[in-house]
């Protein structure tokens, strides 16, 4: 199954205030440190490499076309 | 203070060993004597290789330049694969009698435990997933076998000063303390180690990746009562952000690793009294203990380009060095010259072209890297390269004291399994459904399993052998009437297994299955069905002697 690239929640608000409330009162660096172990749990919970994979690589795609515009 | 009142006499004697120089008749020779085959290192890896030529009935001739066994433990771990290739030299039992067995490793995070693995989960193997014993022990027990044979000649306290290729061989200018001299080799296999002389001399390009990270080594001599485990500390309060382990060995001793910080100062960093500082915080204030070696070390991930240059083969650390953590060097070391041996003794034989050695390098290639690749890996775990690295690290680490999620991705070395040579040149068909019993096919180094009355890996023993795994008789009597069939023109051994562990090992639990095994006891073919001209073709594939890169049936699958 490749990435889900369609809208697929079904409260968008909801869950980004949720990702950021989870981020409240941490230093930058606890930041990093909880964005890591998010990473390490969704993608063990999406198990498909290949999917994780994508993302990754979409995620890259994201930040290296915004460094070069 | 470091006590000295442990007694070392068991350790000492093997250390004190002067391997001396004795002046050889080639010396004198006008003309540089010939030999057929020249080792150049007679560490773990060149006298393995000295060993199973003379145990094939050839002769050769092994120099180093040392004059006493490895100081210092070094390579400490034998894996089980290792354990069995030295089973086939009679070396097995003396080396188990001697070392300490051991299969479970514990994982701390600060100090918390945070994860255990056990290595051999399975009962019913003969030898353990490893043991723990000092190279110098290794190196003289195998000193020792060599001196008995009357094919090996060890020549100590001489060094390669110069190689020049001949087309047929090598024409080798050797250092001694008496002088120089030359000698002609047709084959020479460099087992010279991390420094080779011989790769130097060759001017052979070892490139890879350099660590700055810095790690204490040191070997202490204790008694302590601790279970034979490998413990492995992740940001210990002992050595706050970096790592640590610890090893038991033979004779009561221990093996302790301290990751330093990169720019640490070296002649101050090995200074004992220092060492003896990091000892008792590991250890506790009242431990006492006597230093047996201490050293520092980086480390650097690279390998030859290739590992056959003509008639010099490379193996070991001469031919690819790597990170320790993993025991994956002296390991990988014997798996070389088990790969390499079998192949020379066929060219020698004319019983296979000379081609056949570019599959060794083929193989042992391919092994190297997947070795590098998990050596570079636990690396980067172990010393986070980056800020980002240590985020990822660290919560890895702290998720895995409570969340089995965690504990596969805690990676304090991935610790040597065999390679299995996947598409390689010598492969012929796997005849099984796709993922059915994956850990037999073909490439493969053989599982073992017990037989009535034996092993399978003696049974399978170092030539080609063709093996039906069967446990309805009904299809014996065929098998063994295929097996009369083609007995006189395949010079592989035949052998019938139909004990119920083995058969379950090789998928053959409910339908038979049949296998190729190379010398090296790897698996070089495999079916549901037997055919004598499938086998035929395998064998002389995995002989160097089919002509087509490409066979017809390669890709299939299911049943023949």
């Amino acid at each position: 199954m490749p990435l889900m690239r369609e809208p697929n929640l079904n409260d968008p608000d909801g869950l980004y205030a949720a990702i950021l409330d989870a981020h409240a009162d941490l230093s930058e660096s606890e930041s990093v440190a909880l964005n890591a172990r998010l990473v390490l749990l969704l993608a063990n919970h999406i198990g498909d490499e290949t999917v994780v994979r994508e993302a990754l690589a979409l995620a890259r795609q994201s930040i290296d076309e915004g460094a070069a515009g | 203070m470091a006590s000295r009142g442990a007694d070392n006499t068991a350790m000492s004697q093997v250390l004190n060993i002067r391997l001396q120089h004795r002046r050889s008749a080639d010396h004198a020779r006008r003309q540089p004597q010939h030999h057929p085959i020249i080792i150049v290192g007679a560490g773990p890896v060149g006298l393995v290789a000295a060993l199973e030529l003379a145990r094939k009935g050839h002769r050769c001739l092994v120099v180093d330049k040392k004059d006493q066994l490895s100081a210092g433990s070094r390579a400490i771990c034998w894996a089980k694969r290792s354990l069995e290739i030295m089973d086939r030299l009679a070396l097995g039992d003396t080396l188990i009698a001697k070392g300490v067995t051991w299969q479970t490793g514990k994982v701390f995070f600060d100090t918390r435990r945070v994860f255990e693995f056990d290595l051999l989960p399975e009962s019913a193997h003969r030898r353990p997933a490893f043991i723990n014993l000092q190279q110098y022990y290794f190196e003289h027990f195998c000193i020792e076998a060599a001196a008995k044979s009357d094919l090996i000649e060890l020549r100590w306290q001489e060094e390669v000063k110069g190689i020049e290729l001949t087309g047929d061989g090598a024409l080798l200018t050797i250092a001694t303390p008496e002088g120089d001299y030359r000698l002609l080799g047709d084959w020479v296999i460099a087992a010279d180690g991390a420094r080779s002389e011989i790769r130097r001399h060759l001017g052979l390009a070892f490139e890879g990746r350099v660590f700055d990270d810095q790690f204490l080594i040191c070997d202490i001599k204790m008694r302590m009562e601790r279970p034979a485990e490998r413990w492995f500390w992740f940001d210990p309060p002992f050595n706050r952000g970096r790592s640590a382990l610890l090893h038991k060995q033979a004779d009561d001793v221990w093996r302790l690793d301290f990751q330093l910080d990169a720019t640490a100062d070296r002649a101050a960093a090995i200074e004992p009294e220092s060492v003896a500082r990091r000892v008792r915080a590991m250890l506790g204030e009242t431990v006492e203990f006597s230093f047996e070696w201490i050293s520092l070390y980086r480390f650097q991930s690279r390998r030859l380009q290739r590992f056959r240059h003509g008639r010099v083969l490379f193996a070991g650390d001469a031919a690819h060095q790597m990170s320790p953590f993993g025991a994956r060097g002296g390991n990988s070391g014997i798996q070389d010259v088990d790969n390499l041996i079998w192949k020379l003794d066929l060219v020698l034989r004319g019983r296979a072209p000379e081609a056949l050695l570019d599959s060794y390098d083929w193989e042992r290639v391919a092994a190297a890297d997947e070795n590098l690749l998990n050596t570079t890996r636990s690396t980067d775990f172990i010393a986070p390269k980056s800020a980002i690295s240590r985020a990822f690290r660290d919560g890895v680490l702290a998720l895995a004291a409570t969340q089995p999620l965690a504990r596969r991705l805690v990676n304090s070395g991935r610790l040597s399994v065999a390679s299995c040579y996947d598409a390689s040149p010598l492969n012929g068909p796997d005849g099984f459904a796709a993922g059915e019993c994956p850990a037999t096919r073909p490439g493969a180094a053989a599982v073992d399993a017990p037989l009535a009355d034996a092993w399978l890996l003696d049974a399978l023993g170092s030539g080609f052998v063709a093996a039906a795994f069967c446990r309805a008789d009904a299809s014996a009597p065929a098998f063994q009437r295929a097996n009369r069939e083609i007995a006189s023109s395949l010079p592989a051994t035949h052998l019938l297994v139909t004990d119920p562990i083995a058969c379950a090992r090789y998928g053959a639990e409910r339908a038979p299955a049949y296998y190729l095994f190379r010398p090296d006891q790897h698996v070089a073919a495999r079916w549901r069905r037997f055919a004598a001209a499938e086998l035929a073709g395998a064998l002389a594939r995995a002989s160097g002697r089919a002509a087509s890169p490409t066979p017809e049936w390669e890709g299939s699958s299911g049943c023949l």
